[in-house]
C-alpha cells in the first residue's frame, strides 16, 4: 500500500469521525451532568434534515445552520423537560426522541420537497466547502510532509476543524472553569452541588443547551459538508456509534477523540476495502461495521478495563427527605 | 394520605397522555398543510375499510404484539428491553434455519419448530446482554442497542455471504419449502364461506400471538416465576429479602422476553415473505416499546396498543398512497405515545394528582 | 476540658448566634417539629440530643435551607433570616457537616472545598487560593487533609474534616455537626473533639447533634432535648446529669400493660458466636457479637438505631453476608454462599418480620394476599400444580390470616398501600408467625403503628413464645423491650454492652448503655 492510499484512508477516518466527534463530545457533557442521552441519534437527524432543507430553501448555508442548531436544541430541551423538570425516565424519552426524528424528517420532507424524505441536492453556496489551507500546492513537493498536509490536514471543511478545535475546549470547559467544575459535580453528586448553594436544574439544562449544538454541529456536517444533501435516515446509527465511543471513551474529550478517529478509520477501511484478507482469512466487510459495536460490549462487561460511568447518571434529582 | 382513585391511575391518566400524543399529531399534519380529519377517514377506510385492509392491519398488528408482549414482559422485571429489534432478526434467522434444513411434512409441524426455532435465537440474543447486566453491571439498554446493530450485521453478513442461493442478486434466502408456508386467513377462512382477501398477508400467527398474549397473562400473574417476575420489577431488596435470586431473574426475564420477540418471526419471515430478508423486522422491535408503554405492561393492554398501532401502521401506508403525508407519520405518532406515555408521565400525573388530593380535601372539609 | 468560663461573661450579654421561635415543620400526616424555640450562644457548643425519629435532623435542615419550615423565625446573630435555600444559608455564616457526606466521590479534597464558591470563571486561581488557605485552616485547628487526595481513596475520619474545611472556607461562623461520629473510630472522635474545641476557643458557634449521651457531657456547654418533634428541655450541660438526660430523651412513657406469664426457656435454638459485618463502605458494623436465644424466650436488643442491630438482622435473614458462626438448632448456617439468602433461612424455619416493612417486608403495589404469600410462594399449599400456583387457595389463605389477626379492611384484594402502618404490620407478622417457625426475628414490630395495633401485635409476639418458639426482638423503643423481653441485650456502636433481666434494671440504666455509658467493665456478654 502506498503513502497516498494511506492518506486517503485516514483523510477519509476524519470525515467520517467528524459527526462521531461531535456527538460523542454531546453526550460527554450530557452524561457529565448526569443525564443519559441515547438521543443522540435523534439530534443529529434532526439538525441534519433542518440544516439542508433550510439551506435548500433560503439559498445560505449559514441560516440552514441556525436551523439546524435550532432543531437540535429544541430536542434536547424536550429531553431536559422529561429528565430534569418531570424527572422521567431518561432512556424511554432519548428513544422517543429518536424516533420523533426518524418521523418527522420524512414528514417534513415530504412537504417541502417532495423527495421520498430527501432534500434536494445542494449547491456550493449552501454547503460547507473544503477549504484549502495555505501553501497546500506549493508544499506538496517535500517529501512525506508535503502529501501529509495536503491530503490529510488540508483541504477539510470548516466544521471538521471545529471538530477538532471542540476537543480541547471541551477539554478546558470541563477541567479549567468554574462551569465545568459545576457540570462535573452535578453528575457525580446532585446533592453536593446543591448543598454547596448551586441550582442542580439550571446546570443541567445548561448541560443540555451545549449538548444539543454539539449535537447540531454533527448533524448540520453530516447533510452539508460531508454530504451534499439531506437523505431519509442519514444519521445511519451515528449517534449509538457516538454512544459507544463516549463509553470508550470513559467520558473524557481526548479519549473521545482516540475512540472517535478509531471508529471513523473501520469504516473508512471498510468503505475502501468490502472484504479484508489477513493472510488467507477474510475478515468480512459487516464485521468491521460492527466492531465498534462489539468492542463496546467488551468495554461494558469490564473484560479490557472497567468504564465507570458519572455516578448519579440516569438519575432524576429529588432532595432527600 | 389522601390517595388519587385507581381508575384514575389505570384509566384517566393514560387517557390523557394519548389525547395529547395525537392531538400532537394531528397538530403537525395540520402544520404540513394536510386536514387531519380527512387524514383519519382514510386511514379509517385504508385500515379497515376492506378485508384487504383488515388483513394487513391484522399482520401489523401481530407482529407489534409479539415485540410489545416481548418488551412487556421485561418492564415487568424493570428492564428496558430495547434489544427487540434485534431479536426478532434472530428469530427470523432461527425460523429460516428451521424451514429451510429441516424437511417438513406438514406446515402445522413446521409452524411448532419454527417457532422454537425464533424464540431460540431471540432468547440466546437476549441472554448475553442479560447476563452483562447481572453478573457484570453493563447497562442492558446500552447492551440491547449494540446488540442490535451487531444482529444487523450478523444478518447482513450471512444473507450476503452464506444464505443467499448462488446467482441470485437479492441478498436475500432462498424460499422456504411449500409444505411450510403458513395458512393466511384467505385459506382459513374460505371453508367457512367467508371471502377474505388472497393478497393480506394475515396469517395464523395472529392466533399464535393472541395464544401468546394469554400465555404472558398466565406467567405473569399465576406462576411463580411471574410472581418473582413482577415483585423484583416492583421491589428488588424486599424481593432479596423474600429469597428471589436477582441474577436468576434478570436472565429469565431477558430470556423470555427475547424469546416472544424472536417469534415474531413465524409472521413476518415464515408468514409473510417465505424467506429471510434483508431488515425484515422493519422496526417492529421498537413499536413494541410504544405498544408495551401504552398497554401498560399488560398483556390485554397491549393487544389493544398492538391493534391500534397495526391500524395507524396499514393506514398510514394508505394515506402516503393518497396524500403528500408518507407513512413515517406513524413514526412520529409512535415517538409522541412513547413520550408521553412515558418520559412525561409526571407532567400529567402531577396535576392530576394535586387535583384529585384538593377535590377530596374540599369534600372533607364540606 | 471544654474551657468554657473564660468568656463567658461576654457570650451572656452578646445577641444569640442562633434563635429558632416556634419552628414546625410536617411531612403529611406528621409532625416532624412543633413549635421549636432554641437559642445558642455565640462561641458555645449547644448539643440537640434525642433519639432517632425526634426531629432533630429535620430542625437543622430547616436551618440549612434544606427545607421550608411551616411557621416560625429565624435570628442570626439577632437580626431575622429568611433562609429559602442552601445559598442563604452559606450567606448567613451557617455551614453544615451532614449525616451522609455531601461529597463529590472522585474529586480531590481541594476541588470539593473550592466547589460553589470558586471565584472568576476560572478554577486554577481558586484552587491555588483554597490550598494555600487550606493550609492556615489545617494548622490553626489540627485539620489536616491531604488537599490533592481524592476523596475516594480517604477514609470517612478524613472526608469529615473535607466537610469541616469545606464549612470553614465558606467563613461559616455557626457550625452543625449531624450525628458527626456515627462513623468515626473512638480515636477520630476523639480528635475531632479537639477540633471542634479549637474552633469554639476562636469563637465559632457549634451545634452537634447527636444521640450518645457520652459526646454531650464530653464537649457541650448547653444541652437541647428532643423528643417526638418537641423540645423537652434546654439545660447548662455542668449543671444536668447523664441520667436526667437519659430520662428526658426517652420520656416517661405509659408502660403498656401486657400479660405474660414468666418464660420458660429451654434449649438454645440461635446460637450466634463472634458474629462481624463490614458494610458496602468499609464501615465494620457489627463487631463480634455472642448471644443465644433459647426456646420460649424472648430475647429483646435494645439499642439507638444504628447501632448494628439492623445488620444482625439482616445476616440472620439471609440479606447481608457476615462471618462469625450463626447456629440454628445446633446446625450452622451458611453466612457468605449458595445458601445464605432468604429462601434458605425460611427453610431452617427462620422467619423474619423485617425493620422496615415498606422496604424489604411488603411489596406496597401488590395485594395483601400476594404479599401474604412472599417468601413462601414456593410451599406447597400455594401451588396448584406444577406449572401455576393456586390463587383461590391463596386467596382463602389470606382471607384467614387476616381475619385472625385482625387486619382491617379484610379485603384480600387490596394493595398494601391502601392499608394502614398498623395493618400492613399485621400482615407481615400474620405471614410470618403463622408458618410456625422455630425462630422468629422481629425488627421494630410497632414503629408507625396506632396503639390499639400495639398491643394486638405485642399479643402475638408472646403466644409465639408461649408456643415454645425463640424469638429475637429488636427495638427502639424501651417499653417495647421492657414489656416484651424476658432478656435484654443492649447494643451500642456494634457491640453488645451488656445483659439485663427486664425486671432488675430500668429506663435509665438502659439508656446509660445505650449511649455508650459503662459504669461496670463487664464487657460483651456471652
Amino acid at each position: 500500500m502506498d503513502l497516498l492510499s494511506i492518506l486517503q484512508i485516514f483523510d477519509s477516518a476524519v470525515r467520517l469521525a467528524t459527526p462521531l466527534l461531535f456527538a460523542c463530545l454531546a453526550g460527554l457533557f450530557s452524561e457529565r451532568a448526569g443525564i443519559f442521552d441515547i438521543g443522540l441519534e435523534g439530534k443529529i437527524l434532526i439538525s441534519a434534515f433542518f440544516s439542508a432543507g433550510v439551506a435548500v430553501l433560503t439559498g445560505s448555508i449559514w441560516l440552514g445552520l441556525i436551523a439546524g442548531l435550532a432543531g437540535s436544541v429544541l430536542f434536547s430541551a424536550m429531553h431536559g423537560l422529561a429528565s430534569i423538570t418531570f424527572r422521567g425516565n431518561q432512556l424511554i424519552s432519548g428513544v422517543a426522541l429518536n424516533f420523533l426524528a426518524s418521523g418527522l424528517t420524512v414528514l417534513i420532507g415530504e412537504a417541502w420537497f417532495g423527495l421520498g424524505g430527501r432534500s434536494p441536492g445542494l449547491k456550493n453556496a449552501e454547503r460547507f466547502l473544503p477549504i484549502e489551507l495555505p501553501f497546500a500546492e506549493s508544499l506538496s513537493g517535500v517529501p512525506i510532509f508535503g502529501p501529509i498536509y495536503k491530503e490529510l490536514i488540508s483541504g477539510h471543511t470548516l466544521l471538521v476543524y471545529v471538530a477538532l478545535l471542540a476537543v480541547p475546549l471541551s477539554w478546558f470547559v470541563l477541567y479549567r472553569t468554574r462551569f465545568g467544575l459545576r457540570l462535573r459535580a452535578v453528575g457525580e453528586n446532585p446533592a453536593a452541588v446543591d448543598t454547596a448553594g448551586i441550582s442542580v436544574i439550571k446546570l443541567r439544562y445548561a448541560a443540555m443547551l451545549i449538548a444539543g449544538i454539539l449535537c447540531g454541529l454533527a448533524g448540520i456536517y453530516l447533510a452539508t459538508g460531508l454530504g451534499a444533501g439531506f437523505g431519509k435516515e442519514m444519521s445511519a446509527g451515528r449517534g449509538y456509534i457516538a454512544l459507544a465511543a463516549l463509553i470508550f471513551a470513559k467520558w473524557r474529550p481526548w479519549y473521545a477523540l482516540g475512540a472517535t478517529m478509531l471508529f471513523g478509520l473501520l469504516e473508512a477501511v471498510a468503505n475502501r476495502y468490502q472484504n479484508i484478507d489477513l493472510g488467507g482469512f477474510i475478515v468480512p466487510v459487516q464485521f468491521m461495521q460492527a466492531l465498534p459495536y462489539i468492542m463496546t460490549v467488551i468495554i461494558l462487561a469490564g473484560i479490557v478495563g472497567a468504564a465507570i460511568p458519572p455516578r448519579a447518571g440516569g438519575q432524576p434529582y429529588v432532595k432527600e427527605r | 394520605m389522601e390517595k388519587m382513585p385507581r381508575w384514575a391511575d389505570v384509566l384517566l391518566i393514560p387517557l390523557i397522555n394519548l389525547t395529547i400524543a395525537f392531538s400532537i399529531s394531528a397538530l403537525v399534519i395540520l402544520a404540513i398543510g394536510e386536514n387531519p380529519v380527512v387524514v383519519v377517514k382514510m386511514m379509517v377506510s385504508g385500515a379497515l375499510g376492506s378485508s384487504y385492509g383488515w388483513g394487513y392491519t391484522l399482520y401489523y398488528a401481530t407482529n407489534f404484539l409479539f415485540t410489545g408482549l416481548a418488551v412487556a414482559v421485561a418492564f415487568q422485571a424493570s428492564l428496558f428491553n430495547i434489544g427487540g429489534e434485534g431479536q426478532a432478526a434472530m428469530g427470523g434467522l432461527g425460523v429460516a434455519l428451521v424451514c429451510l434444513f429441516i424437511p417438513f411434512p406438514h406446515w402445522a409441524v413446521a409452524l411448532v419448530f419454527a417457532m422454537a426455532g425464533g424464540a431460540l435465537f431471540g432468547a440466546i440474543w437476549a441472554l448475553i446482554p442479560a447476563y452483562l447486566q447481572a453478573k457484570r453491571g453493563s447497562h442492558i439498554v446500552i447492551t440491547t442497542i449494540m446488540f442490535n446493530f451487531i444482529a444487523a450485521s450478523l444478518l447482513n453478513y450471512l444473507l450476503v455471504n452464506v444464505l443467499r442461493p448462488t446467482g441470485s442478486m437479492d441478498p436475500s434466502s432462498a424460499r422456504f419449502p411449500e409444505t411450510t408456508h403458513l395458512p393466511t386467513f384467505h385459506d382459513m377462512l374460505t371453508p367457512f364461506g367467508i371471502n377474505f382477501s388472497k393478497a393480506a398477508p394475515v396469517n395464523i400467527s395472529l392466533l399464535i400471538g393472541l395464544v401468546m398474549a394469554v400465555a404472558v397473562y398466565f406467567l405473569l400473574w399465576r406462576t411463580r416465576l411471574g410472581y418473582e417476575i413482577r415483585s423484583f420489577g416492583k421491589n428488588q431488596s424486599a424481593s432479596v429479602y423474600a429469597g428471589i435470586s436477582i441474577t436468576k431473574i434478570t436472565i429469565v426475564a431477558m430470556m423470555i422476553s427475547g424469546g416472544i420477540a424472536g417469534m415474531m418471526a413465524i409472521n413476518n419471515t415464515m408468514g409473510e415473505s417465505e424467506r429471510l430478508i434483508m431488515n425484515s423486522v422493519e422496526g417492529a422491535g421498537f413499536i413494541g416499546i410504544a405498544v408495551a408503554l401504552m398497554g401498560r405492561n399488560h398483556p390485554f393492554g397491549v393487544l389493544l396498543a398492538a391493534l391500534l398501532f397495526g391500524f395507524l401502521y396499514q393506514g398510514g401506508g394508505e394515506v402516503s398512497l393518497w396524500t403528500k403525508i408518507p407513512r413515517e407519520l406513524i413514526i412520529v405518532v409512535q415517538a409522541l405515545v412513547i413520550m408521553f406515555t412515558g418520559a412525561l408521565d409526571n407532567m400529567v400525573r402531577m396535576p392530576v394528582e394535586r387535583a384529585f388530593i384538593r377535590a377530596a380535601k374540599r369534600r372533607k372539609a364540606s | 476540658m471544654t474551657g468554657q468560663d473564660n468568656n463567658a461573661e461576654r457570650r451572656e450579654n452578646a445577641a444569640p448566634a442562633i434563635e429558632l421561635r416556634g419552628i414546625s415543620k410536617a411531612f403529611g400526616p406528621v409532625q416532624a417539629n412543633k413549635d421549636i424555640s432554641i437559642s445558642v450562644q455565640p462561641g458555645t457548643i449547644h448539643g440537640i440530643i434525642g433519639e432517632n425519629g425526634a426531629g432533630k435532623s429535620t430542625l437543622m435542615s430547616i436551618l440549612y435551607g434544606f427545607y421550608k419550615a411551616d411557621a416560625g423565625q429565624i435570628f442570626i446573630h439577632g437580626e431575622e433570616t429568611l433562609i429559602p435555600d442552601s445559598q442563604a444559608a452559606i450567606r448567613a455564616g451557617i455551614g453544615m457537616v451532614f449525616q451522609h457526606f455531601k461529597l463529590v466521590e472522585n474529586f480531590s479534597v481541594l476541588e470539593n472545598v473550592v466547589l460553589g464558591v470558586e471565584e472568576g470563571e476560572m478554577i486554577r486561581p481558586s484552587l491555588a487560593k483554597a490550598r494555600k488557605h487550606l493550609k492556615e485552616l489545617a494548622d490553626e485547628y489540627e485539620l489536616h487533609v491531604d488537599p490533592d487526595a481524592k476523596i475516594e481513596d480517604l477514609g470517612v475520619g478524613m472526608q469529615q474534616r473535607t466537610e469541616i474545611l469545606k464549612a470553614l472556607y465558606r467563613q461559616a461562623d455557626i457550625l452543625i455537626l449531624d450525628e458527626p461520629t456515627g462513623v468515626l473510630t473512638p480515636a477520630e472522635a476523639d480528635h475531632l473533639f479537639r477540633i471542634l474545641n479549637g474552633l469554639k476557643e476562636q469563637g465559632k458557634t457549634i451545634i452537634l447533634i447527636t444521640h450518645k449521651l457520652r459526646e454531650i457531657m464530653e464537649i457541650t456547654d448547653t444541652v437541647s432535648v428532643m423528643r417526638r418533634g418537641e423540645m423537652t428541655a434546654t439545660v447548662k450541660t455542668a449543671e444536668t446529669s447523664p441520667e436526667q438526660l437519659a430520662e428526658l430523651m426517652v420520656g416517661r412513657k405509659v408502660l403498656l400493660e401486657v400479660d405474660k406469664k414468666p418464660a420458660e426457656p429451654k434449649e438454645p435454638v440461635l446460637e450466634v458466636e463472634n458474629l462481624r459485618m463490614v458494610d458496602e463502605f468499609g464501615v465494620e458494623r457489627v463487631k463480634g457479637i455472642s448471644f443465644n436465644v433459647h426456646a420460649g424466650e424472648i430475647l429483646g436488643i435494645a439499642g439507638v438505631s444504628g447501632n448494628g442491630q439492623a445488620e444482625l438482622l439482616k445476616i440472620l435473614g439471609g440479606i447481608a453476608n457476615g462471618t462469625g458462626q450463626i447456629k440454628v438448632n445446633g446446625q450452622e448456617l451458611d453466612l457468605t454462599g449458595k445458601h445464605s439468602d432468604g429462601r434458605s433461612r425460611r427453610e431452617r424455619g427462620i422467619s423474619h418480620v423485617p425493620e422496615d416493612r415498606q422496604h424489604l417486608g411488603l411489596i406496597m403495589d401488590f395485594a395483601a394476599w400476594e404479599n401474604l404469600a412472599f417468601g413462601y410462594h414456593h410451599e406447597p399449599e400455594f401451588q396448584k400444580n406444577k406449572l401455576f400456583m393456586n390463587i383461590p387457595g391463596m386467596i382463602k389463605d389470606a382471607e384467614d390470616k387476616m381475619e385472625s389477626f385482625d387486619v382491617r379492611p379484610p379485603n384480600a384484594h387490596l394493595e398494601a398501600k391502601s392499608f394502614s402502618g398498623g395493618n400492613q404490620q399485621k400482615i407481615v407478622l400474620a405471614r410470618e408467625i403463622t408458618r410456625n417457625p422455630d425462630l422468629l426475628l422481629v425488627g421494630q414490630p410497632t414503629r408507625g403503628v396506632d396503639i390499639g395495633a400495639i398491643e394486638f401485635i405485642h399479643k402475638q409476639i408472646i403466644a409465639l413464645r408461649d408456643e415454645g418458639k425463640a424469638i429475637l426482638l429488636v427495638s427502639v423503643e424501651l417499653d417495647e423491650i421492657l414489656s416484651l423481653s424476658d432478656r435484654i441485650a443492649v447494643m451500642f456502636d456494634g457491640h453488645i454492652m451488656g445483659e439485663r433481666m427486664p425486671e432488675e434494671t430500668n429506663e435509665t440504666e438502659l439508656g446509660l448503655l445505650m449511649a455508650g455509658v459503662t459504669d461496670t467493665d463487664e464487657g460483651e456478654a456471652a
